[in-house]
C-alpha cells in the first residue's frame, strides 16, 4: 500500500480550496492533491500515493546516485583475471547482442528491466 | 518511465550484486520493513543475487495484514448496515474477517466502493448527502496525509455523512518492538522510502543508537534495494550503526513538512494492536478530540465483535520475521490468495502473497542445494 509512482505534472489547478493537478504516469492521467507539494511546478516530477503528490523528485540526486550506480563494480570488472571473465561469461546466456545495444540482451539476462511499470 | 526503468537496469544490478558478494565476509540478517519492498525483492530475485550469507527477513509493513482482525470485523458490521456507503482501497476486498470478508458482504447486497484515493471516498459524501460514507483508512505513515486530508477538508466544507475507519500504523515504533523481542535476529534495517519521503528519518538516530542497528533509507525499485544492502553490509562489517539515506532523490531528513503540519492537527498517538504480532503501545494514530466527530468507530459504536483466527495460521509468525511464508504448513495447501486464512496471503504487500505469486514454494536455501 506505500507504493509511491513517479508522475509529470502537466497542469495545476488552484481554483478550489485544495491545490489540484494533472500528473501523468507514462501515458496514463489522473488527478492528483498537490497540497502537500506547494515547491512542485508544472513540468516537474513527483512521486504520487493515493492521489497524493508527497515530495517533488530531486533530478540532480537521481542522476548522481545513477552515475554512481553505474560506476559500480566497473573497476573489479576492469582488473578480472581472463578466468574469472570466462567465469562470468559462462553464466549468462547467449545473446545475439552481446553489448546490449539492440536493447533486448540486457533483459534477457536478468529478466529485469523489463517489468511492466508499476501501477496501483 | 522516467525515474523507474534506470533503477532496473539489470546489468548494473549484477554489477552492484558481485560489489556485495565482494564486501561480505559473514553472515548477516537484514531486515526490510516495507511489504512493497518484501515484492519487489522476491519478484525481481534480488535475495537469490546475494550472498548465501545475507537473509533479508521480511518485516511487518503491510497495513493491510497487521489491521487488527477486530477491526476487520467491525468495517464488515458497519458495511453491512443499509444507509451506508462503505470505501476501501482494493485489496482490503478480499482479507478474512472472522465469518466473512467486504467482498461477500459486497455480495449480499452491502454498499462497497474501492476507490483510488480518500477525496473519491468524500466526493461521494457530497453527491450522496442521504448515505453515510465511511471510508476505510488504514495505512503506514504514507497513506496518513492523505486520510487527514480527507477529514480536514469534510470538517473545513461541514459534510456531515462522512467518516473514517481509522487504522493507522507506525514504523518507528514496530522497529522498536521487533528489536526488543527476545527472539529478534534482526541485525540491520532497511526503512521503508516512502514512509520516509513524508515522515524524513530524524526519528531514526535515536533508534539506531539504543539498539546499535544500522537504519538505511531505501527504495523500492531493484537498483535501490541494492544500494540499501549495500551500505547496510558496509555498515554491519565495519561494526558501525548510523542512520543513512540511499533514497535521496525522494527523502529529505526533515520530509514532507506540510503533511507532518496536517498530521499533528488531525491525529493522536495512540496504543495500536497489530494483527498476528499484539498490542504495541504508542504505535498507531487516531482522530484526536478535534476530529472525533468523524471518526467512524464513535459514530456506529458497534459492539459485540467476537474474533476468531484461524488455527491454522502462520502470518503473525511471518510479520515478526520468526518464519519464511513456504515455511507455513498451510501456505499454498489450505491457504492461497483465492482462498486466504490470512491478510499475509491476501495484500499485494503481504509476504505470503509474494511467495506465492512468484512460485517461492521451497526455500532459497533448499533451491541452492537442489541439483547438488
Amino acid at each position: 500500500m506505500c507504493l509511491a509512482i513517479p508522475g509529470k505534472v502537466e497542469q495545476i489547478d488552484t481554483a478550489g480550496d485544495v491545490r489540484m493537478g494533472r500528473v501523468n504516469f507514462g501515458g496514463v492521467v489522473k488527478n492528483v492533491c498537490l497540497d502537500y507539494v506547494p515547491e512542485v511546478a508544472v513540468g516537474d516530477y513527483t512521486i504520487v500515493h493515493v492521489g497524493f503528490a508527497l515530495s517533488k523528485i530531486d533530478e540532480q540526486s537521481a542522476l548522481e546516485t545513477l552515475e554512481l550506480f553505474r560506476k559500480m563494480g566497473a573497476l573489479e570488472e576492469e582488473l578480472a583475471s581472463e578466468d574469472e571473465t570466462f567465469a562470468r561469461a559462462a553464466d549468462q546466456p547467449q545473446s545475439a547482442c552481446p553489448d546490449g545495444s539492440c536493447g533486448t540482451g540486457k533483459d534477457l539476462r536478468t529478466g529485469m528491466g523489463a517489468e511492466k511499470e508499476a501501477s496501483k | 518511465m522516467k525515474y523507474l526503468a534506470e533503477f532496473r537496469d539489470g546489468e548494473i544490478a549484477q554489477r552492484m550484486a558481485r560489489e556485495i558478494h565482494q564486501i561480505t565476509t559473514r553472515p548477516w540478517k537484514i531486515m526490510e520493513v516495507c511489504g512493497g519492498q518484501t515484492h519487489s525483492i522476491i519478484r525481481n530475485g534480488i535475495d537469490q543475487m546475494l550472498p548465501p550469507a545475507i537473509e533479508m527477513i521480511h518485516g511487518p509493513g503491510c497495513p493491510v495484514c497487521v489491521t487488527p482482525l477486530s477491526l476487520i470485523d467491525k468495517a464488515l458490521a458497519i458495511a453491512s448496515q443499509p444507509g451506508v456507503t462503505f470505501c476501501s482501497f482494493g485489496d482490503m476486498l478480499r482479507v478474512p474477517g472472522t465469518d466473512s470478508d467486504l467482498f461477500q458482504v459486497k455480495g449480499h447486497g452491502g454498499d462497497v466502493r474501492v476507490v483510488y484515493s480518500p477525496l473519491d471516498a468524500v466526493e461521494l459524501a457530497v453527491k450522496n448527502p442521504e448515505r453515510q460514507v465511511v471510508f476505510f483508512g488504514v495505512g503506514f505513515e504514507t497513506t496518513a496525509p492523505a486520510n487527514a486530508m480527507s477529514v480536514h477538508l469534510a470538517k473545513r466544507r461541514g459534510i456531515k455523512n462522512f467518516s473514517v475507519l481509522v487504522s493507522h500504523v507506525l514504523v518507528p515504533p514496530a522497529i522498536e518492538a521487533i528489536m526488543s523481542s527476545p527472539e529478534n535476529k534482526v541485525q540491520a534495517f532497511l526503512a521503508a522510502g516512502h514512509v520516509c519521503s513524508v515522515m524524513g528519518y530524524w526519528e531514526y538516530p535515536p533508534v539506531a543508537e539504543k539498539y546499535r542497528i544500522p537504519i538505511v533509507v531505501t527504495g523500492f525499485e531493484p537498483l535501490d534495494l541494492l544500494e540499501g544492502i549495500r551500505r547496510a553490509v558496509i555498515q554491519l562489517e565495519k561494526g558501525e550503526y548510523n542512520v543513512e539515506n540511499a533514497y535521496q532523490r525522494i527523502v529529505t531528513y526533515d520530509g514532507n513538512q506540510e503533511a507532518q503540519r496536517l498530521l499533528a492537527e488531525v491525529f493522536e498517538v495512540t496504543d495500536r494492536a497489530w494483527r498476528g504480532i499484539g498490542v504495541i503501545p504508542k504505535s498507531g494514530w487516531r482522530l484526536n478530540e478535534k476530529y472525533r466527530e468523524f471518526d467512524a468507530e464513535e459514530r456506529f459504536k458497534i459492539t459485540g465483535i467476537h474474533t476468531q483466527e484461524s488455527p491454522l495460521c502462520h502470518s503473525g509468525d511471518v510479520l515478526r520475521g520468526a518464519i519464511k511464508p513456504a515455511e507455513c504448513p498451510a501456505f499454498g495447501k489450505e491457504c492461497t490468495p483465492r482462498h486466504p486464512l490470512g491478510a499475509t496471503m491476501v495484500s499485494s504487500e503481504g509476504a505470503c502473497a509474494a511467495y506465492y505469486n512468484y512460485g517461492r514454494f521451497i526455500s532459497t536455501e533448499e533451491l541452492a542445494t537442489a541439483g547438488k
